[in-house]
């Protein structure tokens, strides 16, 4: 085991992949001799080569397509978009032709296609570095959707997707590249050291999507999230002082159904708690999945704690993320329910 | 164009991916020897109405005005009046005087981001002087000279880099995203090239209703990748719309080489070519090429002859951005060695040349700037940084989703107690 920040974490994963499967190739913005505007593929080049790890034109759509091409050529890419609020230009490739081939051509054509790119806000970058889009490609059948909140998680389960013979996005929350965030931006950062989910293992392992994580047992009620609010829910639970079992979905789609049916079933209580904005979010579809699976063992209504319906401020970046305040007034109303 | 001198690819070009690279590297040399600097003599300057087809040696050559002495010469050289020369200059040290002072201000925390133009001004600058206020300006986020040019006070501009109380964005958009109605200055987005086809759709509506006026857009030669670019170019040959297409080539998109956006093989002017499109590649560190550039495209589009396609040729000597390091990825002194010179020195010696400029006039212009930028600054920063909490007022976060505002935001508006 070795100690790993996100960032280290995603980096290993790729080397690691790179070093074991020679079909395996890296493309993206700067992602070549700079090593990533992250640092996320720093070194790569250096080691593997540029006909293995090079940088592309600047042209979304162009990088998700020549993506699809290399796969259907025996290749295993990953797809670096820099950040995801770039990632629309390549939404036709990706919701039309990525997510699509497989059912189109019967099984015989299909893309192993793997897309990394960072989401979330918290950085101060302004709406056109601070986006969540993942709830607009959970409704795209045909592609699994990731998103890991802690360095352990990052690795296994990107490896995992590298290895996935069907196209994955792989939401890299960029608030916890370097340490764990718990929604208190007026407290000192805190590094990866500090999490026991920072001690990552060196080669190779993976992580199965459509397994979730109980990061925090608990009787009282069901959080369920997922990114970065895996962190900022923890400190919400402590400040509000409740027994909460913690769900970290860790994978969007597909969903583990049963590990949320269960908890809930068992504290009768939920909250759903995510960065993106509320209307039509992800959090709409794990209410429905509550609703049709433990409706009669629910004792107080579900609240979702979101991101308001608006593009994320740049001024107002701690007044639109759902942060513990947020949270803990919502735990509380379901508590009293 | 960067000739290679390195054709090794050809070789191994069976079993390897041809990925191309920059000239040099930060621990290599570059002093530009490879570039093919033509002399002011050789551009011709067609007609406006010549057929495109036969004016495409524009796109590979080098259209300059102002020789290596600081004198004006060539088939593009006219008769501007010193006094539009003059502001010229004084509107490109305010830029870039400007840009030093708002990095300053992002080096002690007042400001979250900002983005510098250092030698590019001339391309900015030079342009908005060659077209009317009138015309509608879709710039990239590195145009802050069109805004300096077209007299927009600084103290505003400031004020959105703050996020402050008086912030036109209301605080919305990271710093240097500007947005100025009434300059006719097109909202700055984040993501790249965007603007480029809506300038060819704003153009297609002005011939629709007669109104005379031109549409110009800016991108970078890395964004030329992007399928607005694309698209731009191919709705501005289909309806011969009244639109200049720029394209600023500083060659370096974050730690992109221009030739990972193809201009190995070509020029980024040239790419107006296969569309039929007039296509002009210039000097964008000349400022009476970028004038006489802009002055000949906004000409033909007014005469209802449609785009023209401009290349400025020039050297991005800033970061990317704040966030940035040029030194990881380009030697540190590769700036110095860029052979068109800084745009500034060379519009201040022609000036000189015509006896309507000297040293000391210079050095007490620069001393005003700064007199000027400070007491500029103090009073942005009396609205407020975004540290010091005299923000826009935060209800208004929830405005201006929709013209008006639906019952889910009323409710989470009033979630939030506000």
């Amino acid at each position: 085991m070795a100690q790993m920040n996100m960032l280290e974490a995603i980096l290993s994963a790729q080397k690691t992949m790179l070093a074991r499967d020679d079909k395996v190739v890296i493309l993206g913005q700067d992602i070549g001799y700079f090593g990533g505007v992250f640092r996320a593929t720093e070194g790569l080049q250096a080691e593997f080569g540029s006909n293995r790890v090079f940088d592309t034109p600047i042209s979304e759509n162009g990088i998700v397509a020549a993506a699809i091409g290399m796969s259907l050529n025996g290749l295993r890419p990953i797809a670096e978009i820099q950040f995801a609020d770039y990632i629309y230009p390549a939404f036709d490739q990706i919701a039309s032709e990525a997510a699509k081939l497989r059912y189109r051509s019967g099984g015989e054509y299909s893309t192993n296609l793997t897309i990394r790119t960072p989401c979330g806000g918290g950085i101060r970058g302004g709406q056109t570095h601070s986006q969540s889009p993942e709830g607009i490609f959970t409704h795209v059948t045909g592609i699994h959707v990731i998103m890991p909140s802690n360095p352990y998680d990052a690795k296994g389960l990107l490896i995992s997707a590298i290895q996935s013979n069907d196209p994955v996005i792989f939401f890299e929350p960029k608030r916890l590249y370097n340490g764990p965030f718990y929604g208190e931006p007026d407290k000192p950062s805190v590094g990866w050291d500090s999490h026991e989910k920072g001690e990552v293992p060196e080669g190779h392992y993976t992580i199965p999507f459509g397994k979730a994580a109980i990061t925090r047992a608990g009787e009282d009620l069901t959080i369920i999230t997922y990114g970065t609010m895996v962190h900022v829910v923890e400190t919400a639970v402590k400040m509000a002082g409740v027994d909460a079992e913690i769900i970290d979905l860790r994978s969007l789609a597909p969903i583990d159904n049963d590990t949320i049916i269960n908890s809930v079933n068992k504290t009768g209580r939920c909250l759903v708690a995510h960065e993106a904005t509320k209307t039509g979010g992800f959090g709409a579809e794990i209410l429905s999945i509550i609703q049709e699976n433990c409706f009669w063992k629910l004792r107080a209504p579900i609240e979702r704690v979101t991101g308001w319906d608006i593009p994320y401020p740049h001024a107002f970046e701690w007044e639109y993320f759902p942060g513990p305040k947020r949270i803990t007034n919502a735990i509380n109303r379901i508590m009293e329910a | 164009m960067a000739k290679k001198q390195n054709q090794s690819n050809i070789v191994n070009s069976l079993n390897k991916l041809h990925v191309p690279q920059p000239t040099a590297r930060p621990d290599e040399f570059n002093d530009f020897s490879n570039l093919n600097i033509p002399n002011v003599e050789q551009a011709e300057c067609p007609a406006i109405d010549t057929n495109p087809h036969e004016m495409r040696g524009l796109a590979y050559g080098l259209i300059r005005v102002l020789d290596d002495d600081g004198n004006a010469a060539g088939n593009w050289n006219s008769t501007i009046e010193p006094h539009v020369l003059v502001k010229g200059l004084k509107d490109m040290l305010v830029t870039r005087m400007f840009d030093e002072r708002m990095q300053m201000m992002h080096r002690v925390g007042k400001i979250s981001f900002y983005m510098k133009s250092t030698g590019e001004e001339a391309i900015s600058v030079a342009h908005a002087a060659a077209i009317n206020f009138a015309d509608m300006v879709f710039p990239s986020y590195r145009n802050q000279g069109i805004l300096i040019a077209r007299g927009y006070s600084l103290v505003d501009m400031m004020c959105q880099c703050l996020s402050n109380a008086r912030d036109n964005c209301k605080g919305r958009q990271l710093p240097i995203m500007y947005s100025w109605k009434k300059g006719n200055f097109f909202s700055i987005s984040g993501n790249l090239a965007t603007q480029f086809s809506q300038a060819v759709g704003w153009a297609m509506a002005e011939a629709q209703q007669g109104g005379g006026r031109v549409a110009s857009a800016f991108v970078g030669e890395g964004s030329t990748a992007e399928l607005d670019f694309h698209s731009a170019l191919t709705f501005a040959t289909a309806f011969s719309p009244p639109v200049i297409l720029n394209i600023t080539n500083n060659q370096w998109a974050i730690s992109s080489n221009q030739v990972v956006a193809g201009g190995e093989k070509t020029t980024f002017a040239a790419r107006g070519i296969g569309f039929g499109l007039p296509s002009l590649r210039v000097d964008g560190n000349d400022f009476l090429a970028v004038y006489a550039a802009t002055k000949w495209a906004a000409a033909r589009a007014r005469a209802g002859l449609g785009a023209t396609v401009i290349e400025y040729f020039t050297y991005r000597v800033a970061p990317h951005s704040s966030s940035d390091d040029p030194s990881a990825y380009r030697p540190k002194n590769e700036p110095d060695f860029w052979p068109l010179g800084d745009p500034i020195d060379r519009l201040k010696t022609h000036l000189i040349n015509l006896n309507q400029w000297s040293e000391t006039q210079h050095e007490t212009l620069i001393e005003d700037i700064k007199t000027e930028m400070k007491q500029n600054y103090k009073q942005a920063e009396s609205y407020g940084t975004l540290k010091s909490g005299d923000r826009p007022d935060v209800t208004t976060m929830f405005e201006d989703v929709y013209e008006d505002m639906p019952l889910n935001l009323l409710r989470q508006r009033q979630e939030m107690g506000l």
